[in-house]
């Protein structure tokens, strides 16, 4: 049974797709959220050299890889839309912005709460944090800009090329934030032993995977509503049951 | 391990505890905001609607 | 009008625009004025003790100099976004990323050049050893047309918005960090008696991409909008 793929890049459809996928993968992270803190607070043995302190770690590394890996993913829609001008493209992009920059604000807030008991201070400028902070200036820069511009196409259009061009810096920036930090004697995180206990990776991997999760389905519901506005002088709106009967949000 | 010495955390309970308090109210007020919005665009489209309709 | 070889077209556009920017001599000054206020500042914040001071003294040069492009970035393309004129060179047959290029550089030489000639003057204010200074005019000199490249991308997705010069700061200063690292690291790298040729060979490095890449960037975002 072949899918035409391609009918899924046009509002209408993608609304209601977007719709049936969110429950799903809502339901999902909830289960992967359980099982994961579980495995890393239960079953994942206390460290050696950082004690208990260090089951942030399930909560910060999923962040922080998730932060990076929607800024990709925001800018990887944004150029579709800038290149082949389709606006659902544009649509999931900002839709992501939100996402990305507020796991990246929970990567710095559990980052410098896990800083503090391991090397003394709140904030410790090594290379990764600080990378992450100027992704999330970069974050906002994406939503500043595009909440800047009254009209939806040039706003669209701006902001893709600012994701883009921000993409494009972020090994730039983060190899010299490296560089600047070894020069300055920054300290890195250190665990007892060269290998990660097998049921801390299983705990880092399940909670990665639940971040993931629930970062889609919040996506998706956000894309939901940012359809619904630029769509709505359409007909096919205006026929939405949710529209046409009122009584209760669904 | 008992319930009160798991929250201790070895002392680490603050930071730890500090870590994921704040992603878990960040997710709570994402999801409450996505839903509020959608509930105030789907309010601005019925009035849209109805304004259409008295016409 | 005969058809212009593109160095025609950069030479053209860029004494235009310097000569626009010698009318308009006051921007030009509260710009380096600006420059000086803030390296000044600094040390009525943290207080006159000399070693302090010649240890902050690079990253203090060149956080000041990099704001002071931020505030001067607004200009680059408003006078004419607002006349017109901009809109004009938008349809000029010969590419517009030369054209640009040269508005980028003009502005650079009204804007960026005189920082770099007035930062060995604010040096001295925190006591830095000559070679010091010589490096760190040198490290300026390659670093600010970057910024200004850089800035010139954010200004052009700017054009005509509300926001104004806060948030073209906003939106370029992440991606100037490492020019700001390379920069204070050469200066950085002579006081402690180490090589300085790879930081700036970084720099020139990083001109290098910001020469190629920049004004095609800036001409894309104009496009967009002018739209």
């Amino acid at each position: 049974m072949a899918i035409n793929w391609f009918k899924y890049s046009a509002p209408t459809t993608f609304y209601g797709l977007a719709g049936k996928l969110v429950p799903w993968f809502a339901g999902v992270s909830a289960i992967l959220f359980v099982v994961g803190l579980y495995i890393g607070f239960f079953v994942a043995p206390t460290d050696a050299v950082q004690s208990e302190a260090y089951r942030i770690m399930f909560i910060h590394v999923p962040t922080s890889i998730l932060s990076m890996f929607l800024y990709l993913v925001m800018a990887a829609y944004a150029a579709l839309g800038l290149i082949f001008n389709t606006r659902l493209s544009s649509m999931m992009a900002t839709a992501l912005a939100p996402t990305g920059a507020l796991f990246t604000f929970i990567a710095l807030w559990s980052g410098a709460l896990w800083g503090k008991p391991m090397w003394g201070a709140w904030w410790v400028w090594d290379a990764r944090l600080t990378s992450e902070l100027i992704l999330l200036f970069l974050y906002l820069g994406f939503i500043s800009l595009h909440a800047s511009i009254d009209d939806p196409r040039r706003a669209d259009r701006a902001s893709a090329l600012l994701a883009i061009v921000g993409s494009v810096n972020v090994p730039i920036i983060y190899f010299s934030v490296k560089w600047w930090n070894t020069l300055h004697q920054g300290a890195t995180i250190k665990f007892s032993g060269t290998s990660m206990q097998i049921a801390m990776q299983h705990a880092l991997f399940t909670m990665l995977l639940a971040c993931w999760t629930y970062a889609v389905a919040v996506t998706l519901l956000r894309v939901r509503s940012i359809i619904l506005e630029r769509e709505r002088n359409t007909q096919w709106v205006s026929e939405l049951p949710e529209v046409k009967l009122d009584g209760g949000v669904q | 391990m008992s319930w009160s010495e798991f929250f201790a955390m070895k002392g680490y309970a603050f930071y730890v505890w500090g870590s994921y308090g704040m992603a878990l109210l960040v997710f709570i007020v994402e999801i409450a905001m996505v839903r509020h919005k959608r509930k105030i665009t789907l309010q601005q489209l019925r009035l849209m609607r109805d304004a259409g309709e008295e016409e | 009008m005969n058809k212009l070889s593109l160095f025609g077209l950069l030479g053209l556009v860029i004494r235009r625009d310097l000569v626009l920017a010698m009318r308009r001599r006051a921007d030009v000054l509260t710009t380096l004025i600006f420059f000086v206020m803030v390296v000044s500042l600094f040390p009525l914040g943290v207080g006159p003790e000399p070693d302090m001071l010649r240890k902050m003294a690079p990253g203090v040069v060149w956080v000041a100099a990099l704001l002071a492009s931020m505030l001067s970035l607004s200009r680059m393309f408003s006078a004419d976004y607002q006349d017109g004129t901009l809109e004009q060179m938008l349809l000029v047959p010969q590419s517009l990323s030369m054209l640009v290029l040269g508005k980028i550089l003009a502005h650079w030489m009204a804007s960026g050049l005189p920082l770099v000639l007035m930062a060995p003057v604010l040096g001295l204010q925190f006591d830095m050893s000559a070679q010091s200074l010589g490096v760190l005019m040198l490290s300026l000199l390659l670093g600010s047309p970057i910024l200004s490249m850089i800035g010139a991308v954010g200004a052009a997705l700017t054009l005509g918005l509300r926001g104004g010069g806060v948030l073209v700061s906003l939106l370029v200063l992440p991606l100037c960090v490492p020019v700001l690292i390379f920069g204070t690291g050469a200066v950085e790298a002579v006081n402690s008696g180490m090589n300085y040729a790879s930081h700036l060979s970084l720099l020139a490095a990083l001109l290098m991409l910001a020469l190629v890449f920049a004004p095609w960037v800036t001409a894309q975002a104009l496009r967009i909008s002018m739209e």
